[in-house]
């Protein structure tokens, strides 16, 4: 009998393409090496490399352009780019819903409450900027008053998640809790001065320069930690992806890990939202990428390629938003929001359908 | 004296939905099941829609919590295991749809090691074999690397039930394993899980609202009846004490115990006797009785029609009161009935 029979090869054991991985890594030191090199100063790409690799540039200035300005401006859009695509990641994988992620359900805005909340019982006509100029603590107060934000609308889903199980309708309540949030944040607005407004205005159009380079490590731990709840939580998100009831008939506890990832997206999305403000799209567009690029929705291998791919996407929306050859630099979130929307469009054109994509 | 210890056993449960409110009382669905699964056997859960199939399931996996009563796992309360235990034991494979694409088959079936894998869910070559071998066992080598999302329904039943194998649990419980599946494909999913649970001593448990189908693959039955109580039994027992009958018996739906079946229609028309050879009149039957005439067995009616066949040609010979007429093709037959109707009226 002329049986056919099938080798299982190691190939189909793992979803790991070390071709893709190496793909990325070399994206990324590009991308990184042209956002460096480019803005309203031209430095030769060899001071850059000089500089980085410790020595010194024919110029101070240029010194302390690319130390103090570009440096801490490349690393926050490697820090948000990877923190806010893997809370999408997250938010995706625990709704089952294609189109969740940040800024859709409501988290980022959220966050915005958090933030808008500390001005006020700082009772000073103080702005976000002012109290990051404070010191190391008024940051950490605004980075735990976002996350509590964001937890705080990330659990009101959730409880609401279970009563109603379908996932269109929960996304459609995320949405509206995201307004009522933001309407929350312009009453306030409603009531404050001029000057204020102006800068919330700024805030909400997000900024990747924002940070100084002391503070950077703050956003870098939150950006870590997040990041490292997620990666721990590869195996439950992996059973998650065939709903509640499998995850546990596997032995998941669904309960638990429904904790942690609200606690990790809240400090990525919250963290990142604090420093940076609202970058909308992130969160939705690279989870999508990742997935058709890697081919696979093990999560052990999405989420660092989502990483990867996150960083990636917003140092290329970064080179765009400062116009290079220009003086002029557009606001980050609407070139996020520019850049994402026709890929999740392509994603879906391409997919025939995004549940599909998924 | 049993000497096969049970796998999952109840003792006085009930089942049911949790009080919503402050007034509402809890709704139970069944009540006092006392039921067994031993290992090697294969049990139909049967009952009519609503009657609480997956909710003995949920319960009996541990992923509903029992209203009264309790589930024994091996002899223990089912509270004293935890998820990771039960899942040690217990393997499903439910209703709920799996809606992901961007997975492998293989990927796939290797969830099902989660019970035993460490906090990253990496596979040990002792776990690879066990996927491998839950592969070769549910017969999908054929398209392990495929995605999920392009698999046809019955191909997706198996890929389910391979990853439940690849869980190495002593019990199986499957939700309508078979339903939106196609003849052939029922067939070899009732086929595979007799074939699992006397190779591997397993017990399984499958809810299916298929009564033929559920008549010839079990080893035992456990009927939900109209009243909330679970019967259990072989089946053929339970269809000779008439216990079968009176759960599904609806008024235009006829169980026929000689036949294991049920008859759609109701004989309205009168009674025929029909004779012959075993394959035409078995389908010569079933077209009898479509237009609604009673088959029996006894010949003092009016009508008779005999069958007869030479290798793959078929003859019938219809005898009314009046007349005898021949014809060859069951068409013809039931045009000859249909014309002397008429004309009786």
């Amino acid at each position: 009998m002329a049986k056919e029979t099938v080798d299982i090869t190691p190939q189909h054991k793992t979803g790991i393409r070390p071709l893709y991985f190496g793909l990325l890594i070399v994206g990324l030191i590009v991308l990184l090496l042209v956002n460096l090199a480019l803005g309203s100063v031209d430095i030769p790409l060899g001071d850059i490399v000089q500089i980085l690799i410790g020595g010194e540039a024919a110029s101070e200035a240029w010194n302390k352009i690319i130390i103090n300005i570009r440096i801490p401006r490349a690393i926050t859009a490697v820090l948000a780019g990877s923190a806010l695509s893997v809370g999408g990641l997250l938010m995706q994988t625990l709704f089952r819903n294609p189109l969740a992620g940040p800024s859709v359900l409501g988290i980022t805005a959220g966050a915005s409450l958090g933030v808008a909340i500390v001005m006020l019982a700082g009772g000073t006509i103080t702005s976000i900027f002012a109290i990051q100029q404070l010191s190391a603590f008024g940051s950490w107060l605004i980075v735990i008053a976002a996350s509590f934000g964001a937890a705080a609308v990330l659990l009101l889903i959730l409880l609401i998640s279970i009563k109603v199980r379908d996932n269109v309708t929960l996304l459609i309540i995320g949405l509206m809790i995201g307004n009522l949030t933001i309407a929350l944040v312009s009453i306030w607005q409603y009531f404050s001065r001029p000057e204020q407004i102006q800068d919330y205005l700024i805030w909400t159009f997000g900024s990747l320069g924002g940070v100084p380079l002391d503070q950077l490590w703050i956003l870098a731990v939150v950006a870590l930690v997040g990041g490292g709840i997620a990666m721990v939580l590869s195996k439950p998100l992996n059973g998650l992806l065939l709903g509640e009831n499998y995850a546990r008939s596997m032995g998941l506890s669904v309960s638990g890990s429904r904790i942690w990832i609200i606690v990790s997206t809240s400090l990525l999305a919250g963290g990142i939202t604090a420093f940076c403000g609202p970058i909308g799209f992130v969160g939705i567009a690279v989870p999508h990428l990742t997935r058709s690029l890697m081919g696979t929705n093990d999560h052990r291998v999405l989420i660092p390629a989502t990483l990867l791919m996150g960083a990636i996407l917003l140092l290329a929306c970064d080179i765009i938003a400062q116009v290079p050859g220009s003086t002029t630099t557009l606001p980050i979130s609407a070139v996020t929001s520019m850049v994402g929307s026709p890929v999740v469009i392509w994603v879906i054109i391409q997919r025939k359908n995004l549940q599909a994509s998924f | 004296m049993k000497n096969n210890e049970p796998i999952i056993s109840t003792q006085h449960l009930d089942i049911g939905f949790p009080a919503k409110g402050r007034k509402r009382a809890p709704t139970v669905v069944v009540s006092n099941i006392n039921v067994a699964l031993q290992g090697g056997q294969v049990v139909c859960l049967l009952g009519p829609n609503g009657s609480g199939k997956s909710t003995l399931i949920r319960t009996l996996a541990g992923l509903h919590n029992p209203l009264d009563g309790k589930v024994l796992l091996n002899g223990k309360n089912v509270t004293h295991f935890s998820v990771k235990e039960i899942a040690q034991k217990i393997s499903t494979v439910l209703t709920d749809r799996i809606t992901i694409g961007n997975i492998s088959v293989y990927e796939l079936v290797a969830f099902g090691r989660s019970p035993y894998t460490g906090w990253f869910g990496s596979l040990n070559k002792k776990d690879e074999e066990i996927v491998e071998w839950a592969i070769a066992s549910a017969g999908i080598e054929q398209f392990v690397d495929r995605d999920v999302l392009h698999l046809s329904d019955g191909e997706r039943q198996k890929v389910m039930i391979a990853r439940a194998l690849a869980q190495d649990t002593s019990a199986v419980l499957l939700d309508e394993p078979t339903a939106h599946l196609d003849l052939p494909n029922r067939v070899e999913i009732i086929r595979l899980l007799r074939k699992l649970a006397h190779v591997t001593n397993k017990g399984i448990l499958l809810s299916t609202h298929e009564l033929d189908l559920a008549l010839k693959a079990a080893d035992t039955l456990w009927l939900i009846s109209r009243d909330g109580e679970v019967i259990t039994g072989t089946p053929e027992d339970l269809v000779l004490d008439g216990t079968f009958e009176a759960v599904f018996e609806k008024d235009s739906f006829d169980f026929d115990r000689s036949t294991g079946s049920f008859t759609l229609h109701n004989p309205k028309k009168e009674p025929i006797h029909l004779i012959g050879d075993a394959v035409p009149t078995f389908w010569t039957r079933r077209a009898l009785e479509r237009e609604g005439y009673k088959v029996v067995e006894d010949n003092g009616t009016t009508l008779q029609v005999k069958t007869y066949s030479k290798q793959d040609t078929f003859e019938w010979k219809v005898i009314s009161e009046e007349n005898e007429d021949y014809c060859s093709s069951i068409k013809d037959l039931l045009g000859i009935l249909r014309k002397s109707q008429r004309s009786n009226q």
